[in-house]
């Protein structure tokens, strides 16, 4: 009886302890997705300029957490023409062959007090791998996160690039989303 | 009187003069390539040996300024006199402005200058697309007079040495028959 309650009582704390909230929309206009690596040695940040997202989430229902996130990559900004340019071409993102990359929500497991874990599949380049994001949600319900990407994983940057010694092969992904 | 420069002077001038031109050669090079990971490579090296002519022109000034030059040689006129004066210090510097120029050129097109992927230099501006082209563009032109100044220098050594026969080319140099 004494076991019962103690575990009522701790399961009554995690509840309380995540946000109790139910979230339907991303507010894209004010969302960001940006990504950094370094090439020669030196960091670069670049950014995508379109893209859409949406979410089905009850805060007490992690595993049932539906969303997602779609990504235009021709509206890549990586702070220069040229790059922008080659981003696009069959060695790297290949837009003409798969124009967008798309991230399918999985989980959004609370850890502990603002902290999640999303997870989800991210397909690029034709390809679908696991990605596992530490996230946070503020209580305004800016739900802010990153992950490691690694290009060889999607093949980006092929051929003549697929040496890290230029081009890194870690991406750091960033996302910024205003839960409605 | 000083009849010739001291050793570090010459020996700073010539190392110089392999540097330089050896970037404007890589310059003009590297921004005509297609992007390719050889083009990133290339173009940190043209910034980290751009920085050191930065760096070396300060010690080659003080050298100058605790060593003095030699006299110009006897019997010019006062205006090329003058005239190699304002050549001299045209040198000196476009080899601070140039250096700078391309600096903030980097910072303003997003790519820091990181000093032989060591020493990280500051970005005194932020990255802005239309500073960027701008200051590109100061940095092609900067260098394109410079080039002109280096070709009246060259002009005028050799015209020293062919023409007039003087000292004033042998005095930066080693005497290998003496």
């Amino acid at each position: 009886m004494k076991k019962f309650f103690s575990t009522l009582s701790l399961l009554l704390l995690s509840t309380v302890a995540a946000q109790a909230a139910v979230f339907q929309a991303v507010a894209v206009d004010k969302s960001q997705i940006t990504f950094s690596f370094k090439q020669m040695g030196v960091n670069m940040d670049g950014k995508f300029k379109r893209f859409h997202a949406q979410i089905q989430w009850d805060t007490t229902q992690p595993h049932q957490a539906k969303g997602g996130i779609e990504i235009d990559l021709n509206s890549i900004d990586t702070g220069s023409t040229e790059a922008d340019q080659e981003v696009l071409s069959k060695s790297w993102f290949h837009v003409a062959a798969y124009p967008k990359a798309t991230f399918v929500l999985k989980s959004l497991r609370p850890l502990q007090g603002q902290s999640y874990e999303a997870k989800g599949l991210l397909t690029l380049k034709g390809q679908t791998r696991e990605v596992v994001a530490p996230a946070t949600l503020t209580p305004q319900g800016m739900l802010t996160g990153s992950f490691v990407l690694k290009r060889a994983d999607y093949a980006i940057g092929e051929g003549m690039w697929a040496k890290f010694d230029v081009v890194a092969n870690e991406i750091l992904v960033k996302f910024n989303l205003p839960l409605q | 009187m000083n009849v010739e420069y001291t050793q570090t002077a010459k020996g700073l001038h010539w190392l110089m003069a392999v540097v330089i031109i050896g970037l404007l050669a890589l310059g003009i090079y590297m921004s005509n390539l297609p992007l390719s990971p050889t083009k990133l490579e290339l173009y940190a090296w043209h910034k980290w040996f751009g920085v050191t002519v930065f760096l070396l022109v300060w010690v080659r000034l003080a050298w100058r300024i605790m060593h003095p030059p030699p006299t110009p040689p006897e019997g010019l006129s006062t205006l090329l006199v003058r005239l190699a004066h304002i050549g001299h210090f045209a040198l000196y510097a476009f080899m601070i402005v140039i250096p700078l120029s391309g600096w903030l050129m980097s910072s303003a097109k997003g790519f820091q200058t990181v000093w032989f992927g060591v020493v990280p230099l500051p970005d005194l501006i932020d990255k802005n697309r239309e500073l960027g082209n701008a200051l590109q563009l100061l940095h092609k032109v900067l260098n394109v007079l410079f080039m002109l100044t280096i070709a009246g220098h060259t002009a005028a050594a050799l015209w020293h040495h062919v023409w007039r026969k003087d000292e004033t080319l042998r005095r930066m140099g080693w005497r290998f028959s003496k």
